[in-house]
């Protein structure tokens, strides 16, 4: 059947107005499409972070900073220069750590419990709905000019370790990451573009 | 009834009966011992024994191609849970997780006596601190969650430092879980079965649980996806490894065996009906052979224990020459009656074919001294079987011939061969003959770089095609290969534990220099008891390593309160009893263990598999054995199994060569000796050697290089080709013109027989066969040519 003009009218006013309207008007679900189809879109990006890690554990939070990089869809790469320089790059499904002269390879399919944690991120920067749907249940709220995505485990082994992820971004970007784990422990992350 | 007829007859009989009871309970083998050395040194020993019942003989590679990635990976883990269950495998391993865990639990357990890092050093305030800080790096990184959890247990890092240390090998790809190639494109299972490698009935009941399993677990997808039929596409299975080539290789040989010794029978019965017009000849004329066989296995297994599966393979070539001796009697006597009377054509036949078993047997002889059982073996066999054929052709055939026997009378058959072999003139014949052999040495002494293939593989019924499928396989699975090992033998259990510590202590000087790539060593995973001990030693008690944690975080951020677990853990360790061969079994270590270290005999050994460094084909073996030469001489030996394969291969290649050599001195000996002739004996050898120097010049110019199956082919063209060149002598020295055409007659028969038996041969897929095939057919034709072109013109005229 063919669409009447005033439905192609409206559409149009939508797609104007911004994603306000798309994550109200297009049902649960429809914002983060848009979302994971504008992350997709992208096939590189380069990114300063700092994070803060509260590990009961230790008497005070650990602070790193550093530089983060993103070549879709496969490798991520974060170099920390900051305490001291370690890098871990995750590229199809290896990771590789190198702290000092110490250099370590793992194998998420190795750690079937953990990998969706350590593969999150990049899974929402390649929009990739598959992989983070396997792992978690997705809840998006917001618009897409400034929105927020909270990743809960599906499975009890991860929830066992993992409480949640909140992410929060503008557009494609994504600005900051908080890991609650089950033990109290959590880590923020907070991202700057380089343009 | 005669009493010599009689007294034959049951000397015969009585022979049958024993050489049929000494077959019936000889002991029978088909491994590669034939191949090896009948004193092999240490090297040579544990060779065959890791080709025989080693790791690598036990594992099947099994591919599965097809479809998509996720249902290559479900079908995976039904083939895994299935053969699992059997009895017949020891393991299945396809790369799940689940093993893995349980490794790396035992790991953890036994992170204590597994740590090399684990000194006493370590454990000091300095010590701790300097392996909690390093931790609590790795902690703070993205990855940091892996460690986390084992922190409070173990914040040195002990199992991380273990499955560091185990991390040498190159792992396979993983593709949804399972172990797939490099290119994603094909699942990989590795499975082990509880036979070994030798016991091809076992593998071959293994290689048909895998198909039966592979095929449920596709009905299983089809009823999962009926819904969607075909959406998976379909699925294949590959199979490859030491079992299945044995077992492919021993049905590819009984099949083609079979197919043709079938046809050639077919074919020399059809033939010989057709000459002799008669079924009781024909099956009398086959006596002879039948007999020769019996003795000949009979006497291989009195001589040598047990009788090696090459030796009845070829030493069935014999049926060539023996069923010659019934066909020269029958044909040339008329009917073998007339040689029970003696009359003196018959007693001169008789000369000729006894000389003719005698050349035989100097040249079949030379293998005897062979250092290899299989060729020893094959020089008896032959000895016996044809100086059993000859002898009951002699003795015993003429008393069994019924009277009124006849065959065909082949007068005109003979007489028109000798025609045109006269309408040639014998210098004529003799100068080409001359420039022929000129030609074909030339040819040779050109190739002569290339004339022997001096590689094991050469033998190998495997199609490249296969080799190159299992290399494929083997190096996506990071399998053991056979390849370059340094084997450790000590006295006990601990003593080669302890000695493959050292030698591992050596080889980690050569993965720093770049050397090798790496190492496997039953050690890691099993340390010997006294450096387990060491270890656990190094723990200080929990009270003193509760001080010590707390002065070593205090110039760290750490609550020391945090790791309660640690202290507890580590006191218990300390006490604990050091960990033994039955403590890894259900993991995988298990399985290393029993391939990596044995006993036998009251000798331990240990095998430390050593890895090529990265775009090194080759490990440099005279580097590694310079480092190791200090460590407990001769109880540590390096050596690479291919090389020492070829090495053995190519020296009794040499050795048979020189055998054969000697074996051509003594039939020209026994030649002069018996003709006190040199120029007859000359014109005797001359043509078998033309032929020789013909088939090994046509393989020369065909760039087919020659095995050890072409040698005794050439052995078996001197041994057939003699008796045509001695018939032709006999008719120089007796000049009884009239049984010409006969002699000829029977000569043609014979060696249609044989060029028939071996021809068909030439077209088996075995190389084994098909070069002995290729070798004996056109030499014995060619033998006989050049033996009537070269006899003198005045016999080969008719009365």
């Amino acid at each position: 059947m063919k669409p009447p003009l005033w439905a192609l009218g409206l559409l149009l006013a939508a797609a104007t107005t911004g994603g306000a309207a798309q994550a109200t008007e297009g049902g649960p679900g429809a914002g983060l499409d848009s979302l994971l189809t504008l992350m997709a879109q992208r096939r590189h990006g380069e990114a300063d972070f700092s994070e803060t890690k509260y590990l009961s554990m230790l008497k005070q939070p650990l602070e790193s900073s550093g530089l983060l990089i993103y070549d879709a869809p496969d490798h991520l790469e974060q170099r920390t220069s900051t305490p001291r320089p370690q890098s871990v790059v995750l590229d199809h499904g290896i990771v590789t750590l190198q702290i000092g002269q110490r250099r370590r390879v793992l194998r998420l399919a190795d750690y079937p419990q953990l990998a969706p944690l350590i593969d999150s991120i990049r899974a929402i920067l390649a929009g990739d709905r598959a992989a983070l749907e396997r792992a978690f249940e997705l809840d998006f709220s917001g618009t897409l000019a400034h929105w927020q995505l909270r990743l809960q485990p599906r499975d009890a082994q991860l929830a066992a370790t993992l409480k949640r992820i909140d992410m929060q971004g503008e557009g494609d970007a994504v600005r900051e990451v908080q890991v609650q784990q089950s033990d109290g422990d959590r880590s923020v992350m907070r991202i700057t573009p380089r343009e | 009834m005669t009493r010599t007829r009689l007294a034959s007859l049951s000397l015969w009989l009585a022979l049958l009966g024993l050489s049929g009871l000494v077959v019936a309970r000889a002991r029978y083998s088909a491994d590669l011992s034939a191949f090896l050395p009948r004193s092999p040194s240490a090297t040579q020993q544990l060779l065959v024994q890791q080709l025989r019942d080693g790791l690598a003989s036990r594992l099947i590679l099994i591919g599965i191609e097809g479809a998509d990635g996720a249902t290559r990976a479900q079908v995976s883990h039904a083939l895994a849970v299935n053969l699992r269950a059997r009895p017949e495998f020891v393991s299945l391993s396809n790369g799940e997780a689940a093993s893995q865990e349980r490794d790396r639990e035992f790991i953890f357990q036994h992170r204590y006596e597994l740590s090399a890092a684990v000194t006493p050093e370590r454990f000091s305030v300095d010590g701790l601190r300097a392996a909690i800080a390093d931790n609590l790096e790795f902690m703070a990184s993205p990855a940091g969650l892996l460690a986390k959890s084992l922190f409070v247990s173990d914040p040195t890092g002990e199992t991380l430092q273990v499955m560091d240390e185990f991390q040498g090998a190159a792992q396979p790809r993983r593709d949804h879980g399972v172990w797939s190639s490099g290119d994603g494109a094909r699942a990989l299972l590795i499975a082990q079965t509880r036979a070994v490698g030798s016991d091809t009935d076992a593998q071959a009941q293994a290689l048909a649980l895998i198909r039966a399993a592979f095929a449920a677990s596709l009905r299983e997808l089809d009823t999962a996806t009926a819904a969607t039929p075909g959406a998976t596409g379909p699925l294949h299975l590959l199979l490859s490894g030491p079992a299945l080539f044995s077992v492919e290789a021993r049905a590819t040989i009984e099949h083609e065996a079979l197919r043709l010794s079938l046809l050639s029978t077919t074919l020399i019965v059809t033939l010989l009906l057709l000459v002799y017009r008669s079924l009781p000849t024909l099956l009398f004329g086959l006596l002879p052979v039948a007999s020769g066989a019996l003795v000949g296995v009979a006497a291989v297994a009195l001589g040598f224990g047990v009788v090696h599966g090459i030796t009845l393979g070829f030493g069935v070539t014999l049926i060539g020459e023996s069923v010659d001796y019934s066909i020269y009697l029958f044909v040339q006597s008329r009917l073998g009656r007339a040689a029970a009377r003696g009359d003196a054509a018959v007693r001169s036949l008789w000369r000729t074919i006894g000389l003719g078993v005698l050349t035989s047997v100097c040249g079949f002889a030379s293998l005897l001294p062979s250092s290899f059982p299989g060729l020893a073996q094959l020089g008896l066999y032959s000895i016996s079987g044809l100086i059993a054929a000859a002898a009951v052709t002699r003795f015993v055939l003429p008393q069994l011939l019924p009277v009124g026997l006849r065959v065909a009378d082949l007068t005109p058959l003979g007489a028109a061969a000798a025609r045109l072999i006269a309408r040639v003139r014998l210098p004529a014949a003799a100068s080409a003959a001359a420039g022929l052999a000129l030609l074909c040495a030339l040819v040779l002494l050109h190739g002569r770089e290339r004339l022997w293939n001096r590689d094991l593989s050469a033998l190998s019924p495997v199609s490249p095609a296969a080799q190159a499928l299992d290399a494929n396989m083997r190096a996506d699975l990071g399998a053991p290969d056979i390849g370059t090992l340094v084997v450790v033998n000590a006295d006990s259990e601990q003593a080669a534990l302890q000695l493959s510590e050292a030698v591992g202590g050596r080889l980690d000087a050569l993965i720093g220099a770049g050397v090798i790539a790496g190492y496997d060593s039953t050690a890691r995973f099993l340390p010997s008891q006294a450096t387990q001990s060491a270890r656990l030693a190094s723990l200080p008690a929990e009270a003193p390593l509760g001080a010590r944690l707390s002065a070593a975080a205090a110039g760290l951020a750490l609550r020391p309160e945090a790791l309660q677990p640690f202290l507890q853990q580590a006191a218990a360790a300390r006490l604990a009893a050091p960990l033994n061969r039955a403590d890894l079994d259900g993991t995988s270590f298990a399985l290393a263990a029993d391939a990596l270290l044995w006993h036998r005999d009251g000798t331990w050994h240990a095998l430390l598999p050593l890895r090529a460094a990265a775009g090194a084909d080759n490990i440099d073996l005279v580097r590694v054995r310079a480092a190791l030469a200090t460590l407990a001489p001769g109880q540590v030996l390096v050596m690479n199994i291919n090389q020492e394969l070829d090495a053995l291969y190519a020296s009794y290649l040499t050795e048979a060569v020189h055998l054969s050599l000697a074996g051509l001195g003594a039939i020209v000996l026994l030649l002069l000796i018996a003709l006190r002739s040199p120029a007859r004996a000359a014109r005797v050898i001359a043509p078998l050697l033309l032929a020789v120097l013909a088939v090994g010049a046509g393989f020369a110019l065909a760039g087919t290089r020659l095995t050890i199956l072409h040698l005794i082919g050439m052995l078996l063209i001197v041994a057939v080709g003699s008796n045509y060149a001695l018939f032709f002598d006999r008719r120089a020295a007796d000049s009884d013109r009239a049984a010409l055409p006969l002699t000829l007659a029977s000569l043609l028969i014979a060696n249609a027989c044989t060029v028939i038996g071996f021809g068909v041969l030439a077209f088996a897929r075995v190389p084994v066969l098909s070069a002995l095939g290729a070798t004996v057919a056109p030499g014995t034709l060619l033998a006989l040519l050049f033996a009537a072109l070269l006899a003198p013109r005045s016999v080969l005229a008719p009365a």
